[in-house]
């Protein structure tokens, strides 16, 4: 085990050294800065239960949308080349649904909630199929085919319900957007969780990882090879769309109630940031699911870390923008190639000094 | 090219002026008396997926001129100003006789509305003002944002507590709503009578709100009032409350104040969760329909309309049934 862990850091994190160094600067620069920042407390809630709280908490809560939407654009991401900004107003229109099945009738059980979410998951994953088909088999660049379901979305979303913000209260869906009575950890972590495991058990058992990869990183030669890439580019929009269903009810379930014009607004340009910061190649290819996901919290943790400085949120933006194009260029070739190289160098030196001492 | 596009613009404007003044000169004597005697009515609006603020206005226009009560009406729906301008013209050309108009910009209507006047049609401006001279419409129905806010902060003043804390979660920055409701409060924080924990912006967004009021929680600051620029932010604000074990609402260690009346929210007044709910009133038809026959005369072109505000003490199930937006 030691000896697996000295291999792993002396080739380096690889994909992963820029968001493990995001996350840890940013770690070390609010613990200078307020060195309880990250104090974990347990506390009681309204409802009378134990719950975690605290900035770490809110980080890690908050993040889940985003993280699970990360998992799904990796996948389109290394598949296609591409990326899907059709995310936020998608994450609309399974919430409307999920409000949708929920408001047939008045009393909610566990099992409606159950439908309400398939339902959500279904029109995410056809909907997810229209922006894939227009992608895998019209050869439509990403950005533009999803651009059509990114401008009129939310108006779908809209139509849905027909409301300005339908509201939804049960005990289930509190405890779905909240804390389960009993367990101390919000449960949206706990559906990140288990999402990453999903695709962890995905990728053990089956070959999609690799089917990604090479049609990610050469559809042509992929499909000489007896893969097929539409395929492949069609079923990550698919998964895509599942991931969309899973944090527009997470989103909707937070506050028992869905504003079609501001449920997971923005969040395309914070989930293609998040696979971006995880040192994915945004022109498609290999792809580490992991690293997405610490983007997402990096990302969280940045806007929580502003907003306990007081940062005006307008401004939020701003400073996020000047922190990312940091990451970014660190993480770019070129940068890291010069790093490499300076990196060698010293590591020579090192060991000619070592030599001399030897001798 | 963009120079030629502009000439041909302003000649097919032109043009159609012309043809709509004459047209509408022919028919402009036979206009108040419509075929079937009811008065005919141009409603030029924001789409209802707007808001629930929309929505109930729009509802409000169809049940207020509706056939029962003597009218045709006819209505556009766009957020679009260049949208609205050619229904309006359309309108013109039909003969309407009257022509409401609540503009997506307050600019550009000046030609529309002398070709409304020259075609006799009587204008009224309603939620939203225009930036025309007074003689070009009868009268604008328009909510005065700052007393909305000022109707709020008087009525925290009024609680008499000990010392204020305020949470102020604002709506998009430089919305007319956001100006209005950020005014009263920002004129207490600079006197000093109520103290700003913190003043952020959540675009109308709720989660946001929620991430804001734990992100205070989380710095231990100390806070009895949360002032939330929409109902949906309360909420946000709300839900961070419970998490954190806060008690809020009547009786409880944080006053919570929201905005728009939507019938959920005064639902939570009503439960004791939230303290106040403030609201700038859609409904605008039934003061245009007593001015159009002539219940109620005109003092001043600009008619301010009565704006409340709830307070969870006295708020009765039937206020939820008259005031309260959407379900």
């Amino acid at each position: 085990m030691a000896g697996n862990i000295k291999k792993k850091f002396s080739g380096g994190l690889g994909q992963l050294t820029i968001p493990v160094i995001a996350i840890a600067l940013l770690v070390i620069f609010n613990l200078i800065r307020d060195p309880s920042f990250f104090s974990v407390g347990l506390s009681h809630n309204n409802d009378g239960n134990i719950v975690l709280a605290g900035n770490l908490i809110s980080i890690i809560n908050g993040a889940s949308e985003l993280a699970v939407l990360a998992m799904g654009m990796t996948l389109v991401t290394a598949a296609c080349g591409g990326q899907d900004i059709s995310v936020g107003a998608a994450a609309a229109i399974a919430g409307s649904v999920f409000v949708k099945v929920l408001k047939t009738s008045p009393d909610i059980s566990g099992g409606k909630v159950l439908l309400a979410f398939i339902c959500a998951c279904i029109v995410a994953m056809l909907f997810g199929t229209f922006n894939g088909t227009l992608v895998a088999v019209f050869k439509i660049q990403p950005m533009i085919a999803t651009l059509i379901l990114y401008t009129c979305g939310r108006s779908i979303a809209y139509w849905i319900n027909g409301g300005a913000t339908p509201t939804i209260s049960s005990p289930i869906i509190s405890a779905i957007g909240s804390f389960i009575p009993g367990i101390p950890i919000p449960t949206p972590v706990l559906i990140v969780v288990a999402m990453a495991i999903v695709f962890k058990l995905v990728f053990k058992f089956t070959s999609l990882e690799l089917l990604t990869q090479s049609v990610g990183i050469n559809g042509s030669a992929a499909r000489l090879n007896g893969i097929n890439s539409t395929f492949i580019k069609l079923l990550s929009f698919i998964i895509l769309g599942v991931c969309v269903a899973v944090s527009g009810s997470i989103g909707v379930s937070r506050l028992g109630l869905i504003n079609h014009e501001t449920l997971l607004l923005d969040i395309e340009m914070d989930t293609i940031l998040a696979v971006a910061i995880g040192g994915n190649n945004l022109g498609g290819g290999k792809f580490k699911i992991s690293g997405s996901i610490i983007g997402a919290y990096v990302i969280q943790m940045l806007t929580i870390t502003l907003y306990a400085m007081k940062v005006s949120s307008t401004d939020v933006k701003a400073y996020k923008a000047i922190v990312i194009i940091l990451l970014v260029v660190i993480g770019s070739p070129v940068v890291k190639e010069k790093f490499g190289k300076f990196v060698s160098k010293l590591l020579d030196n090192r060991s000619k000094a070592s030599l001399k001492g030897a001798q | 090219m963009r120079k030629f596009k502009a000439l041909l613009m302003s000649g097919v404007l032109a043009l159609s002026l012309v043809l709509t003044a004459c047209g509408s000169g022919g028919s402009g004597n036979s206009g108040n008396s419509g075929g079937d005697g009811l008065i005919k009515v141009g409603v030029i609006n924001n789409p209802p997926s707007e808001s629930g603020y929309r929505e109930a206005n729009v509802k409000d226009m169809e049940a207020v001129f509706s056939e029962a009560n003597g009218y045709e009406l006819k209505t556009f729906y766009s957020i679009k100003n260049d949208e609205q301008l050619q229904a309006a013209q359309g309108f013109i050309t039909e003969g309407v006789d009257y022509l409401l108009i609540s503009a997506a910009e307050t600019t550009g209507w000046d030609e529309v509305l002398k070709k409304a006047k020259e075609a006799g049609i009587k204008v009224f401006l309603f939620d939203r003002m225009i930036d025309v001279d007074e003689s070009l419409y009868e009268a604008a129905v328009v909510s005065d944002m700052a007393k909305e806010g000022e109707t709020a902060v008087q009525w925290l003043l009024s609680q008499n507590l000990s010392e204020y804390n305020v949470i102020h979660i604002q709506g998009a920055m430089g919305s007319d709503a956001q100006i209005g409701r950020t005014g009263a409060l920002d004129a207490q924080f600079n006197s000093g009578a109520m103290n700003c924990v913190v003043q952020q912006t959540a675009t109308w967004d709720e989660a946001e709100a929620k991430k804001i009021v734990e992100s205070v929680i989380n710095s231990g600051a100390d806070f009895n009032v949360i002032y939330a620029e929409n109902d949906g932010m309360a909420k946000g604000a709300v839900a961070a409350l419970d998490e954190a074990g806060i008690t809020h609402g009547v009786n409880g260690k944080v006053i919570v104040m929201g905005f728009d009346c939507n019938r959920w929210a005064l639902r939570e007044l009503l439960a004791g969760n939230w303290n106040y709910d403030g609201q700038c009133s859609p409904f605008q038809a039934q003061i245009i329909s007593d001015i159009i026959q002539g219940k109620t005369t005109v003092d001043s072109k600009i008619i301010i309309n009565e704006e409340k505000g709830f307070d969870a003490a006295t708020l009765t199930q039937a206020d939820i049934d008259t005031y309260g937006l959407g379900e």
